[in-house]
């Protein structure tokens, strides 16, 4: 039920790699010396301090797997954040970063709990989904997974290039995006939010008592595990992570 | 005041700096309606002036935590009991 651990203490993290995930969004490598492990679905805190002693912190989802040695974390640039610009904007290789973690032991999945499993998630909610992910390859499993993305447009879905990769080596592993502002020609998938007729369509038949894992703006995630209930499923089977209106 | 509604796996942070355990995985039992259910999965409302685990059920607040310069003002007024296991 629970893990008896250290109490969390703050580290130092080197950046070691960041990546241009979307205009708006990058993705931050981060090798944190002694650092002992996580399980997809958990996340850490970081935490900057300015000059004169103003500290602020955020929290950010894990999107790496637990089998990689160094944690990805992915960071949207919110325009009047007070930590995100500054991680998307300054940050760069070889920074040191101050977190902590990894934090959280509700909304995780590994492996050996089985599925299916029906990830649903709205913009950069995708980033504890895609550890989730990342891991059910890396443990060679074959539960299987349908995972529902909800994007402003292709150019802002994160991670685009990584998902359909691992889902066309992936027969078990079925990713449906809905493209909200705009869609490129020839779209195929959704081009709207998600509603009721899509988690239909989407979801696993509620007898087979998929587990749920939803990520995203706090409405969004709402919407969603209501629907979901309201077409049958647990409600004890549904995990959520709410990111708020806000991240920072 | 920037106040949000969050999961309750949202305070592991904070609770981390005060438990040994990694407390959303913990069980804690509603004051008033009785619902038993782990921190991670309660309501989590997070702003300036401090952090409130509400009862996913009956929005009972459960623990509140204000920290500032004099320390941690913890009040778990709102949970009967909270289950972790013990250390092995």
């Amino acid at each position: 039920m629970v893990e008896i651990r250290r109490k969390l203490v703050w580290r130092i993290g080197e950046v070691v790699e960041t990546r241009l995930e979307t205009p708006r969004t990058k993705s931050l490598l981060v090798e944190v010396p002694g650092w002992e492990g996580h399980k997809a679905g958990q996340h850490v805190d970081v935490r900057l301090t300015a000059e004169d002693g103003y500290q602020a912190q955020r929290s950010y989802s894990i999107a790496s797997a637990p089998e990689d040695g160094r944690l990805a974390l992915v960071v949207e640039r919110l325009e009047d954040g007070e930590v995100s610009p500054y991680l998307t904007d300054e940050l760069r290789v070889g920074d040191k970063l101050e977190l902590r973690g990894p934090i959280g032991g509700w909304f995780i999945w590994e492996a050996n709990e089985g599925g299916p499993l029906l990830l649903v998630a709205g913009g950069s909610g995708i980033a504890p989904l895609v550890a989730m992910i990342r891991h059910r390859a890396a443990a060679r499993s074959e539960v299987p997974t349908r995972l529902l993305y909800s994007s402003r447009s292709r150019e802002d879905t994160i991670y685009a290039e990584d998902l359909d990769r691992l889902a066309e080596e992936d027969g078990a592993l079925q990713i449906f995006h809905t493209l909200t502002r705009s869609q490129p020609p020839g779209w195929t998938g959704y081009s709207r939010r998600i509603d009721q007729e899509m988690l239909r369509e989407v979801s696993w038949p509620s007898e087979e008592r998929p587990r749920v894992f939803v990520c995203g703006p706090t409405p969004l995630v709402e919407s969603v595990a209501s629907t979901l209930v309201g077409l049958g499923h647990d409600a004890g089977r549904i995990k959520t992570e709410r990111f708020g209106p806000t991240g920072g | 005041m920037d106040e949000r509604r969050l999961d309750g796996n949202a305070t592991g942070g904070l609770l981390g700096e005060i438990f040994t355990f990694e407390a959303t995985t913990a069980e804690g039992a509603c004051d008033r309606c009785g619902t038993v259910a782990h921190v991670g999965e309660q309501m989590a409302y997070v702003s300036e002036i401090g952090t409130v685990v509400r009862c996913a059920t009956c929005d009972n607040a459960l623990i509140r935590i204000v920290q500032n310069p004099r320390g941690y003002f913890l009040d778990l007024r709102g949970i009967s009991y909270l289950r972790f296991k013990s250390a092995p």
